[in-house]
C-alpha cells in the first residue's frame, strides 16, 4: 500500500495513496464543510462533481482553490482549511448559492432536514451581499415526486442517482449557465418520462428541491368522514425506520409505537401489509415451483427464472426498458395491491360495507406505491383497491401534527385478521428478505419436509449482487439477488443474452430494499443506517414464533374461506396482474 | 500538364466567399476561356490572406499584384487588362490610408510589412482542396521524415526544443504535453484536435483549417506517431462548415494517398482521423469538456487532475492540442527547433496569429513573431484607430482575457508579458476599442458572454457571473454604489479563485482589469451619474443650447416620444424624464444646438 | 490512385509536383531571381511578344534557370517591340528592344547566364510603373 504523508492545518497526516482532502482531514477530525459531495458506502457510487465548491481549501504552490472532496493528497502537501482566503471564498460561494434560492425556509417541506439550510447555518450566513435575479423552472408534479427545481442547487446527487445508481436515465442537467437545472429531457414532465419513482433522487436531494407528493391531508379527511371506515396497511421496513424521525437510534424497531399511534390518529382497523407479505409468497412460490416442475419436466414454453413483482420501481423499470421480458416476472400483485384487493372484497364482506366506503391507507417505504396504487388495473368501477398511499415520513408528520409523543407511545398488536403475520413477511423489508421468505415456504411444499434452518444467511447482505444455491432435498435451486435498479439491469441483461443460470431472482429497485426506499426518512448518504435498519428487520424476524408464511393461521383461514387455493381461479382475479409495453408510451 | 503562365490566387475564406469570392473565381474562369486563356492562366481558390477588411482579396501571380474589395464583375477588367495587356487594374489596387497613394504588391503594404507567415504560411498560397499542392509545399516530407529516419523521443525532442507553447491560450509547452502522454501507458491512445474555437471575434483556427487542413493533419500523424495514439479526432464547431467541408476533403485525399491509414510510409505506422462536430458551446474550447462533449456526454469540465493525458477520451490517455499549435509542427521540423527559437522572445518562441478586430483600420487575420507590441500590431498592421479616434484599451484573450491601455503599448507581446500586464494571450482574439467605448460596458459584455456559455456545474461560475454580470448592468444604469464596487472586485476574485474550469478562473478578468486599469470611469458611473465614454444611455441626458436653437421645430417634430417643447422660433427644451435618448433630435438639428451631457 | 508508399515516393511526387507552386513560390523571392517583364501592350502584342514570352518561359525552364517572368503594360518604347526587361539579382533593370525568338536565345545564353552585355539594350532613362507607385 502506498501512503502519502502531508500537513493539513499544521497537522502531520498519513494517509494511503489516492485518500482526498476531504477523508484526510476526517481522519484528524477536521471537518470540512461539504455539499454536492455524498459518497454511498459499500455501493462503490461516489457523488462528486466538485461543482459546489463549498469544500474548497488552499494547497500551497497552488494557484487558485482546491476542491477537497475531489482531490487527491500527494506527498508532501501543505493544506489550509480555514485561511481568510478560505473562509471569504466558502462564505462568498455559499451566499451566491443561497441568492440563488427560494427564501421558502420555513414552509418547506425539508425545512430541519435540509442540507443546504444546515450549512448555511454552519456557516453563520446572517446576510446575503450578492442579491439578484433567481432562476425559475417549470414545476412538475408527478403521482408519486413533486420537482421544485427552483430550490435545486445543481449538486446533481439525484442525477448519480438516476444515472449511475439506478441506470433508469431520466435526469441529466440540461440548459447551460444560470439556466441549467437538472431535469429530464426537453424538461418533460417525470409523469411522462420513464421514471420508475422509485425515488431515489428524493432521497438523496440535499434540499426540497425533490420531494414526495403529500398526501396526508387527504388521509384525515377520509378519518374524519363519518361515511368512511378507514383500513391503514404499513409496510415491513416501515417499523425499522420510523423511530428515526423522532430522534430514536437508527435500527430501533417501532413496530407496536407505531400501532398505538396509528390507532390514536383515529384510523379504524390498523392492519399489516406483512399479512399480504404471507399472501404474496403463497401466490409467488406456488407459480415459481409451477414453472420450475413443468421447466423440469422439458416444457420448452416456461420462462425461467422467475422474477419477484412486489417492487413497483422494478416493475416500472422493466416495463420501460425490458418490454420484451414482461412475461418473465411473477403476475403476482405486490402485497400492497393484494391487501388493497383482499380489504375491499373479504374484508368488506365481513363489516358488510360497500368497497366505495372503505378507505384502505398504506404507509409505505416507497414513492412508487403511490404510483402503483394510482394504476387503472388496480381499481374496480374506479374505486381503487388502495386509496391512498403515504411515506413513513408523512406518518411522521401526521404523528407529530398529532401531538404525540410517539417514544412514550406503549407498544400495541396490529388488528386482526389482516394485522397477523409471519416472520418471513418482515424481511420483505430488505434485500433478499422476499427470496427467503419464498424459500422456506417453497422449501416445504415442494420437499414436503420441515426446514431445519431458516436462517438463510447465503441470502443476506448488502453487496448489490448475490447468489446462492439452495438445496431443495436434492435439487438444487440457483438463486440471484439484485437491489438497486443498475444491479437489476446487469442480471435482465444475462437472462436477455441467454447467460442466466437463475431459477429465481429477486429485484429491489432501492439499494437495500424497501429499507432505502425513496420514502424513508433521510439517511444524508450514510449507509450505515441502512445497514442498521436491516438488522432490526432480521431481529423482527427472529424474534417471531411463527416464520414461515403458510402457517399464518388467518392466511389459511383466507384460503379455506375465501380464495381457494394458491394460484386459483379466485386468486388469479385478485391477485394477480400483468405488465405492459410501456416503451413507445414516452411523449415529448 | 499545362504549364501555367499565371495563377490567379482568390481567397475562399469564409469572410471573402461571404463577399461574392466564389462568383468571381466563376466569372474569371469563365472569361479565361473565352479569351483562350484557360491553358495558361489558372485560378486558384486559396484559403485566408489576412486582410479581411478588405476582402474580397485576389492576387496575381507571379506580378505580386494585390487587389482588394474586388467584385464579380471586375473579374472580366483583371482578365482583358491585366493578364492580356500587362496593365495592372488600378481601381482594385489598396491605398495607403497615409500617403494615399496605390501599393501594388502585399509586401510593401502595412498590414503585411511586420508580418512573419508560419502557422498561416500556406492559407492565401495553396488550394486547400489540392493536396498536391500542400505536397508540392514540402507537405508530408515532415511526417514521412518523423516515421522513417527518427525515433518519436527525438521528434519530442526537437518540439521541446523549439520552444513551441500550446497555442489555444494555456501556453503549455507542447513538447512536454506530448512527452507526458507518450510515457502514460495503454493500448490505446488518442490524439485530439481542438478546433472548438469560441472567442467572441476570434477566427484563427478556422482560417487554418480553411486553408491549410493538410497541415492539420500532418501534425496529428506525427504527435500520433509520438505519443503512441492511432486515433486522432477532431473536435470541430458545426458552423464552420467550410472548414468541416476543406477537412473532409483533405482526409480523403490524405487516405487516398496512403499518408492517413495502415502502414503509412511503409513503416507499419497505422493512423486515421475522424471528425467529431460540437454544437458551439465555449466550455467545449476546455479540453475535459471537449472529451466529454465527444463521449456524448454533457460538454462540462471535470476538475483535473486527472489530466487528458492520463486519461482522456474514452478514459484512455489523450492528447490535446490547438489547430494553430499543430498548424506549427511540420515546418518545426521541416527547419528544426533553432530556426523556429530564434523567432520570438526568450520564454515565448515562434509567432501568434491573432484576430485583429474592433475599432481599428485594418480589421483580419494577421501572424506575427512573439515579441512585436501592440503598437505595432495595432498602428502599423492595424492601420491605427477607425475615424481618427483615439486609442482607448485592447482586449487580448478574449473574454479570457482582459483590457490593456496604451501604457502597454510597447510592451512585446508574449505569454508571460501579457500575463503580467493583467491579461492573456488566449487563443488570439484581439479587440481594439476607442475614446467612445465605455469600459464599464465593455466588462459587461464579456460577462453577458460568460454567463451565456458557462455550463453551470460549479456555483460560482453559475451563479457568480450572473451577479457580476447584474452589478456591471446597476453600474451602467447609473444605479450603481460604491459598495457594489467593493463587492464587484471581491466577487471576482473569489469566482478566479473558486471556479472548476478555465472558463470560471479567467471570466471576472475583463471586470478586474478594467477595474484596475480605468478605476475612475467607474467611479465616474456611481458617484457622478456620469459615463465619460458617453456611451451609456442612461446616464446621458440631450441638453438644447439656448443661444444655439432657433427654434425651427425640427427636433420636436423627429422626437418619437414627444419629450420636446417649445414655440416657434423660440428656444426647445428636451424634458429629461421623457426623453428615451434616442439620439434623433441630436442627428435632425442642423444648428448643433443639441448636446449630450 | 498512386499510394505514397515510402519517403522517397513521397520526395519524388514532390519534384513532380514542385512546378504546381514554383511559380507562387518564386514569386514570393523575386529579387533572389531573374525576373523577366515582357512588355504586352498592344504594340507589343501585335509584334509578336506573347510568342516572345512563350519561349522564353520554355526556355528558362528547359535549361533549368530559376526565373520569374511576368508581362507588364507598355514600356514607351513602342517603335523596338517586342521589347523586355531583365533584372538579374542584385542588379538594375535593363530593357532589351527587337527582340525574337534568335534574340531571346541570346539573351538567355549570354545575359541571364553568364551575364555579358549584348547588343540592343535600350538606354535606362525610365521607372517603371511599379517604382513609381512604391515611392
Amino acid at each position: 500500500m502506498d501512503i502519502v504523508q502531508l500537513t493539513i492545518d499544521n497537522k502531520k497526516v498519513v494517509v494511503e495513496k489516492g485518500t482526498t482532502i476531504l477523508e484526510a482531514a476526517k481522519t484528524i477530525g477536521v471537518d470540512i464543510p461539504s455539499l454536492c459531495y455524498m459518497k454511498l458506502e459499500d455501493t462503490n457510487f461516489e457523488n462528486k462533481p466538485g461543482g459546489c465548491r463549498v469544500c474548497v481549501v488552499e494547497v500551497e504552490g497552488r494557484r487558485n482553490l482546491a476542491p477537497a472532496c475531489k482531490t487527491e493528497c500527494s506527498e508532501g502537501m501543505t493544506v489550509n482549511t480555514h485561511s481568510v482566503r478560505v473562509v471569504n471564498a466558502r462564505r462568498t460561494v455559499m451566499e451566491l448559492i443561497l441568492s440563488d434560492h427560494p427564501f421558502e425556509c420555513l414552509v418547506c417541506a425539508k425545512s430541519g432536514d435540509c442540507e443546504l439550510q444546515s450549512l448555511a447555518q454552519k456557516l453563520g450566513i446572517r446576510e446575503i451581499k450578492y442579491t439578484g435575479a433567481k432562476s425559475t423552472y417549470k414545476g412538475d408534479e408527478s403521482p408519486a415526486i413533486i420537482r421544485d427545481m427552483d430550490k435545486c442547487i445543481m449538486c446533481r446527487r439525484c442525477e448519480t442517482a438516476c444515472n449511475d445508481v439506478q441506470t433508469v436515465g431520466v435526469l441529466s442537467a440540461i440548459n447551460r449557465g444560470f439556466e441549467s437545472v437538472v431535469a429530464p429531457a426537453f424538461e418533460m414532465d417525470l409523469d411522462h418520462s420513464t421514471c420508475t419513482f422509485c425515488g431515489q433522487c428524493v432521497a438523496v436531494c440535499p434540499t426540497g428541491a425533490l420531494t414526495e407528493r403529500d398526501s396526508s391531508s387527504k388521509v384525515m379527511d377520509a378519518i374524519v368522514n363519518p361515511t368512511k371506515t378507514v383500513i391503514v396497511q404499513t409496510a415491513p421496513a416501515v417499523r425499522a425506520a420510523l423511530g428515526e424521525e423522532f430522534g430514536m437510534e437508527p435500527g430501533t424497531s417501532v413496530t407496536g409505537k407505531m400501532v398505538s399511534a396509528l390507532r390514536k390518529l383515529g384510523f379504524d382497523y390498523v392492519f399489516d401489509t406483512d399479512f399480504a407479505a404471507d399472501l404474496t409468497i403463497m401466490e409467488e412460490g406456488t407459480e415459481l415451483l409451477d414453472r420450475l416442475s413443468k421447466h423440469l419436466a422439458g416444457d420448452k414454453d416456461v420462462k425461467l427464472p422467475i422474477l419477484t413483482s412486489c417492487c413497483p420501481g422494478w416493475v416500472n423499470f422493466f416495463e420501460h426498458q425490458f418490454p420484451e421480458m414482461i412475461d418473465i416476472p411473477s403476475t403476482a400483485k405486490s402485497p400492497q395491491q393484494m391487501f388493497g384487493a383482499i380489504a375491499k372484497t373479504y374484508f368488506a364482506d365481513q363489516l358488510k360495507q360497500k368497497r366505495e366506503d372503505v378507505v384502505v391507507v398504506s404507509v409505505m417505504p416507497c414513492l412508487a406505491k403511490k404510483y402503483e396504487c394510482s394504476r387503472e388495473e388496480f381499481a374496480v368501477n374506479g374505486d381503487p383497491d388502495v386509496n391512498i398511499s403515504i411515506s413513513t415520513r408523512e406518518l411522521a408528520q401526521m404523528i407529530r401534527n398529532a401531538n404525540l409523543n410517539f417514544e412514550a407511545l406503549d407498544d400495541e398488536d396490529f388488528d386482526k385478521p389482516l394485522g397477523e403475520s409471519t416472520g418471513a413477511a418482515v424481511i420483505f423489508g430488505t434485500t433478499g428478505g422476499v427470496i427467503e421468505a419464498a424459500v422456506r415456504t417453497a422449501y416445504e411444499v415442494h420437499t414436503k419436509k420441515p426446514l431445519e434452518r431458516l436462517d438463510f444467511e447465503e441470502l443476506r447482505g448488502m453487496e448489490g449482487i448475490r447468489s446462492a444455491t439452495i438445496d431443495f432435498d436434492g435439487l438444487p435451486i440457483n438463486i440471484g439477488i439484485a437491489h438497486g435498479l443498475g444491479n437489476a439491469r446487469k442480471l435482465l441483461e444475462d437472462i436477455k443474452a441467454g447467460k442466466s443460470e437463475f431459477h429465481a431472482i429477486e429485484i429491489m429497485a432501492c439499494p437495500g430494499g424497501c429499507i432505502g426506499g425513496g420514502g424513508q426518512p433521510y439517511h444524508h448518504g450514510n449507509v450505515d443506517i441502512l445497514k442498521k435498519r436491516q438488522r432490526a428487520i432480521y431481529e423482527e424476524d427472529k424474534g417471531k414464533v411463527l416464520r414461515k408464511s403458510h402457517e399464518n393461521p388467518f392466511i389459511q383461514k383466507l384460503y379455506a374461506e375465501f380464495l381457494g387455493e394458491p394460484c386459483g381461479h379466485k386468486s388469479h382475479e385478485l391477485l394477480h396482474t400483468h405488465y405492459y409495453d410501456k416503451k413507445k408510451k414516452i411523449e415529448i | 500538364m499545362a504549364k501555367y503562365k499565371n495563377h490567379v490566387l482568390v481567397c475562399g475564406g469564409t469572410g471573402c466567399r461571404a463577399s461574392q469570392g466564389e462568383e468571381i473565381v466563376q466569372n474569371l474562369n469563365r472569361i479565361l476561356e473565352e479569351n483562350g486563356l484557360e491553358q495558361e492562366v489558372q485560378v486558384v481558390r486559396t484559403g485566408c490572406f489576412g486582410f479581411c477588411e478588405k476582402g474580397p482579396v485576389v492576387k496575381m501571380v507571379p506580378d505580386n499584384t494585390f487587389y482588394v474589395q474586388v467584385s464579380p464583375k471586375d473579374a472580366e477588367e483583371i482578365v482583358k487588362e491585366h493578364l492580356v495587356k500587362g496593365r495592372q487594374v488600378e481601381r482594385l489596387l489598396y491605398i495607403d490610408p497615409e500617403t494615399k497613394k496605390q501599393v501594388s504588391e502585399s509586401k510593401n503594404m502595412g498590414f503585411y510589412k511586420k508580418q512573419i507567415r508560419i502557422a498561416l504560411r500556406n492559407c492565401g498560397f495553396i488550394n486547400p482542396e489540392n493536396i498536391d499542392e500542400y505536397i508540392a509545399r514540402d507537405g508530408y516530407a515532415s511526417l514521412g521524415k518523423a516515421l522513417t529516419e527518427m525515433k518519436p523521443e527525438e521528434v519530442i525532442k526537437i518540439i521541446i526544443d523549439s520552444g513551441l507553447r500550446g497555442r489555444g491560450g494555456g501556453g503549455f509547452p507542447t513538447g512536454l504535453k506530448w512527452d507526458i502522454t507518450r510515457k502514460v501507458e495503454s493500448d490505446q491512445k488518442y490524439v485530439v484536435c481542438n478546433a472548438d474555437e469560441g472567442d467572441p471575434g476570434a477566427f484563427m483556427d478556422r482560417s487554418i483549417l480553411e486553408g491549410d487542413p493538410h497541415s492539420v493533419l500532418e501534425a496529428m500523424a506525427i504527435n500520433a506517431y509520438c505519443t503512441g495514439a492511432d486515433k486522432g479526432l477532431i473536435y470541430i464547431r458545426a458552423e464552420y462548415p467550410l472548414a468541416i467541408k476543406r477537412l473532409k476533403i483533405a482526409i480523403e485525399q490524405a487516405r487516398e494517398y496512403g499518408l492517413l491509414g495502415s502502414d503509412i510510409f511503409g513503416t507499419g505506422f497505422n493512423f486515421d482521423v475522424e471528425l467529431r462536430f460540437g454544437a458551439g458551446a465555449f466550455v467545449c474550447g476546455e479540453e475535459t469538456s471537449l472529451i466529454h462533449s465527444m463521449e456524448g456526454l454533457r460538454g462540462e469540465p471535470t476538475v483535473k487532475p486527472p489530466f487528458p493525458s492520463e486519461s482522456g477520451y474514452k478514459g484512455k490517455p489523450t492528447n490535446v492540442n490547438n489547430v494553430e499549435t499543430y498548424a506549427n509542427i511540420p515546418v518545426i521540423l521541416m527547419k528544426g527547433a533553432e530556426w523556429f527559437s530564434s523567432i520570438g522572445t526568450e520564454k515565448s518562441k515562434g509567432t501568434k496569429v491573432f484576430a485583429l478586430a474592433g475599432k481599428v483600420n485594418n480589421v483580419g487575420l494577421i501572424e506575427v513573431p512573439m515579441g512585436t507590441t501592440l503598437r505595432e500590431v495595432i498602428f502599423d498592421i492595424g492601420g491605427g484607430i477607425k475615424d481618427g479616434k483615439k486609442f482607448k484599451a485592447v482586449q487580448t484573450g478574449g473574454p479570457s482575457g482582459g483590457c490593456l491601455t496604451d501604457k502597454h503599448l510597447d510592451i512585446p507581446i508574449d505569454y508571460d508579458n501579457l500575463l503580467a500586464s493583467g491579461s492573456m494571450m488566449g487563443s488570439g482574439g484581439m479587440i481594439v476599442m476607442d475614446e467612445s467605448d465605455c469600459m464599464v460596458s465593455m466588462a459587461k459584455f464579456y460577462l453577458d458572454f460568460t454567463v451565456e456559455e458557462s455550463c453551470g456545474k460549479c456555483a460560482p461560475c453559475r451563479i457568480g457571473n450572473k451577479r457580476l454580470y447584474e452589478m456591471l448592468h446597476k453600474i451602467t444604469e447609473g444605479k450603481g454604489t460604491e459598495a457594489d464596487l467593493d463587492n464587484l472586485r471581491n466577487l471576482s476574485n473569489v469566482i478566479k479563485d473558486t471556479s472548476l474550469c478555465g472558463l470560471g478562473q479567467t471570466s471576472p478578468n475583463p471586470v478586474l482589469s478594467t477595474m484596475e486599469n480605468f478605476w475612475d470611469e467607474y467611479i465616474a458611473h456611481v458617484k457622478n451619474d456620469n459615463c465619460p465614454a458617453g456611451q451609456c444611455k442612461a446616464l446621458m441626458q440631450y441638453v438644447i443650447d439656448e443661444e444655439k436653437c432657433v427654434g425651427c421645430t425640427l427636433c420636436s417634430r423627429v422626437c418619437p416620444v414627444d419629450a420636446i417643447a417649445g414655440e416657434k422660433k423660440a428656444p426647445h427644451v428636451i424634458n429629461p424624464t421623457t426623453c428615451i435618448k434616442c439620439g434623433a433630435c441630436y442627428e435632425k438639428c442642423k444648428f448643433g444646438a443639441i448636446s449630450i451631457q | 490512385m498512386t499510394k505514397v508508399k515510402s519517403l522517397a515516393d513521397l520526395r519524388k511526387m514532390k519534384e513532380e509536383l514542385a512546378n504546381k507552386v514554383q511559380l507562387r513560390e518564386k514569386s514570393d523571392h523575386p529579387d533572389k531571381i531573374v525576373q523577366v517583364k515582357v512588355s504586352m501592350a498592344t504594340c507589343g502584342i501585335a509584334s509578336g511578344a506573347k510568342e516572345v514570352m512563350n519561349h522564353i518561359i520554355e526556355e528558362l525552364d528547359r535549361q533549368a534557370i530559376d526565373a520569374v517572368v511576368t508581362q507588364t503594360g507598355c514600356m514607351g518604347y513602342c517603335y523596338a517591340e517586342p521589347t523586355i526587361e531583365v533584372t538579374l539579382p542584385s542588379s538594375n533593370p535593363v530593357v532589351f528592344g527587337y527582340v525574337d525568338f534568335k534574340k531571346a536565345n541570346e539573351i538567355i545564353a549570354k545575359y541571364i547566364i553568364r551575364g555579358e552585355l549584348v547588343d540592343g539594350i535600350i538606354p535606362v532613362n525610365y521607372e517603371t510603373v511599379n517604382d513609381k507607385k512604391n515611392d
